[in-house]
């Protein structure tokens, strides 16, 4: 069954299946049925199912026009981010008119009970630790975007598809642009005066960057 | 960019003032037709308000949700619903009511989720009030980023693009028509614990400790098969997912997840998904963390990366005790709750009971459960429900007498890798006391000599 699939998989990453041949998941039908039925003879107008398509051709051919509208995805390599810029001081505005409620006027999360109909907003600005990263010892550190998260094109990429999280989709990008340069002076990663727009907010460097590992988890005796 | 709000709810939990002998609209003084039944059952001199306990929904604390207008059918007729004060003192003496367009639950049985949090909330399943190994389609688990999406199905598109030959939208009919599958797995919420472990309390019930799991049939169309519609092209690593709610939420989980057994789940127990499951198609990715499992999956995009999205970095990552973060730690443990008794249940010495709980993994097959009555020192295996599925809710059930002393009952899971579910200690030593997800060690309770049971919340 696994040697099956990864030759499937070989031959489907290589780009070679596009004939009618009966591979993958819905394979070899044939054998199935003479697995389950060798042994009984079956009435001779009874016959295995037929083979399969490798493709039904179900489904419209996208457009690039709504696939650019639909994907808003931007990563680490800059790929997404739109044109447009903002400044700390201008992310600033945008933020006491539009975060702070629920995040506090510097980001340093909510003082109060939230207004209503939201959940409490968690604190955004932070660098303690400075040294180390000792989240997993102690369980009162707060994560913020400055200790925390690894990629810039994170902050990015949340902020314009989620929040404010009672009206989200309505900030320009230059209000995202300008909400993210906010938060980063704030937490001292970039200075007052940089602007950021899609080339320099991909040459950030988060502080928590290289403290992120791969699962290496694999199950058997060893607990991890 | 709110918090998460899995940590521990459960109408058995007695410790938030939430007592679960006490219906829900007292709290929020409504006037509710079910408060109107207890009332008569009580007037009637009926001791059956006492079980009676927590409706959970409170429609008041909830917002409405936002979204595209939808054309509600007009309600079925008779839901079925039978009243309290129906029940005959003697029901062979007078014909019953007639067949119903929905069947309802017993009158005296009202099994609830514990919902919590607004917007960004989640509510548990109550595993202590339920058998077997399926979750009632009503019953599973909720936890939700921005509300729950409410989707037209006739306006329903699943984009697929990216590194792909042909880039694609199917419509929900476009899915049902291309060969489905059904398979039984469970879905969990990789915070699941997080009460328990952070801040635990006597008084929680397993729906408070580990309610954030269910189990049930899935059915839809396997990745695979749209792989194979779309044309994956070389260099294709990474399966990047979008949900179509206010969040849109969106994951990154390995292509060969998305060849050996994930799918486009548009059905569950039978029935076409419900709106907080994913209604009307959410990518289902066996054993992986719930929050993967994207619901109103509405975008699929092949990539040679993951997007790092907010839910894979800042969120859904474990802070570890060696001072780092694991990352894309996408498979559930093996774990087990026991789930009878447990708290609030009392026993009754001398007298044989059932301890019975379920376990799961997201690395196959449970192989074996083991479960101690006196507090680790030995363990005797336990009896597993058969068939064991894979990936799937197990049932385990040993029969015992309680001598009337005080002792701790626990669980622990193997499966078909060897891992050994750990304890608290071990497991506080390999992730940490501040570690985030993924909380597998092993669940105790507390019999008192009283028969009270207790979650045991130093063991």
């Amino acid at each position: 069954m696994r040697a099956r699939r990864l030759g499937w998989l070989a031959a489907l990453v290589g780009g070679a299946v596009l004939a009618g041949c009966d591979r993958g998941p819905l394979a070899d039908r044939a054998t199935r049925t003479k697995r389950a039925f060798g042994a009984v003879r079956l009435p001779s107008n009874v016959h295995a199912a037929p083979g399969l398509p490798v493709r039904f051709g179900v489904g419209r051919a996208a457009t690039p026009a709504e696939i650019v509208a639909l994907d808003v995805d931007v990563t680490p390599d800059g790929h997404g981010l739109p044109p447009g810029s903002g400044t700390p001081t201008q992310g600033a505005a945008v933020f006491a008119a539009k975060c702070a409620a629920c995040h506090g006027a510097a980001g340093e999360g909510q003082a109060g009970p939230p207004p209503a109909g939201v959940p409490p907003a968690p604190k955004l600005v932070g660098r303690d630790p400075r040294d180390g990263f000792p989240f997993g010892q102690d369980p009162e550190l707060v994560k913020t975007v400055g200790n925390y998260w690894p990629y810039a094109t994170t902050v990015f990429d949340y902020v314009r598809r989620a929040m404010p999280l009672t009206a989200p989709g309505t900030l320009t990008n230059d209000e995202v642009y300008a909400i993210v340069a906010f938060l980063l002076a704030q937490n001292e990663i970039i200075d007052r005066s940089v602007a950021l727009d899609s080339a320099t907010l991909v040459a950030v460097r988060m502080p928590a960057r290289e403290k992120f590992v791969l699962d290496d988890r694999k199950g058997g005796a060893t607990f991890r | 960019m709110h918090e998460d709000e899995t940590a521990g709810q459960g109408k058995g939990d007695t410790a938030n003032g939430t007592r679960s002998d006490h219906p829900a609209e007292e709290r929020n003084g409504l006037v509710t037709r079910r408060g109107l039944i207890a009332a008569a059952a009580a007037s009637a001199g009926g001791a059956i308000l006492a079980r009676l306990p927590a409706e959970a929904q409170a429609p008041a604390t909830r917002a409405a949700p936002a979204g595209p207008s939808v054309q509600a059918p007009s309600p079925a007729p008779v839901s079925g619903a039978f009243e309290l004060a129906d029940v005959p003192a003697d029901p062979t003496r007078a014909p019953g009511p007639p067949t119903s367009a929905l069947g309802a639950r017993s009158p005296f049985e009202t099994p609830a989720r514990s919902p919590a949090g607004v917007l960004s909330g989640s509510s548990y399943t109550p595993l202590h009030e339920l058998t077997g190994t399926v979750t009632p389609s009503d019953l599973v688990f909720e936890r939700h980023h921005a509300g729950v999406a409410l989707i037209d199905p006739a306006k329903y598109e699943l984009l697929i693009h990216g590194l792909v030959e042909r880039p694609t939208v199917f419509t929900l009919d476009d899915l049902r028509r291309l060969p489905s599958e059904s398979r039984t797995c469970f879905l969990e919420c990789s915070g699941n614990g997080r009460g328990a472990f952070k801040t635990p309390k006597r008084e929680m019930s397993p729906q408070a400790v580990d309610g954030l799991t269910s189990s049930g049939e899935w059915t839809g169309v396997p990745l695979a098969v749209l792989f194979r519609e779309v044309g994956v092209r070389r260099g294709a690593s990474w399966i990047r997912a979008e949900g179509g709610d206010a969040s849109r939420l969106s994951r990154s989980v390995p292509v060969e997840k998305g060849l050996a057994d994930a799918m486009i789940a548009f059905a569950f127990n039978g029935e076409p998904l419900r709106p907080a499951n994913g209604y009307p198609a959410r990518l289902l990715l066996p054993g992986y963390e719930g929050n993967a499992n994207i619901k109103w999956v509405r975008r699929i995009e092949l990539a040679d990366s993951p997007g790092m999205f907010r839910d894979e970095t800042s969120k859904y990552t474990d802070p570890l005790a060696n001072g780092t973060a694991r990352q894309f730690s996408l498979v559930m443990d093996a774990k087990s709750i026991i789930t009878a008794p447990a708290h609030p249940a009392r026993l009754t010495p001398n007298a044989w009971t059932q301890i019975t709980g379920i376990a799961w993994t997201g690395r196959g097959k449970i192989v074996r459960v083991d479960v101690s009555t006196d507090g680790g020192a030995s363990w005797v295996v336990a009896d597993l429900q058969a068939p064991v599925m894979s990936l799937a809710h197990t049932r385990f059930r040993l029969p015992w007498k309680w001598d009337g002393k005080r002792t701790v009952l626990m669980s622990r899971a193997v499966d078909e890798t060897g891992a050994i579910q750990p304890t608290l200690a071990e497991f506080r030593a390999k992730r940490g006391a501040g570690t985030d997800y993924h909380f597998s060690y092993i669940r105790s309770w507390v019999v008192e000599p009283d028969g009270q049971v207790f979650f045991a919340v130093d063991v």
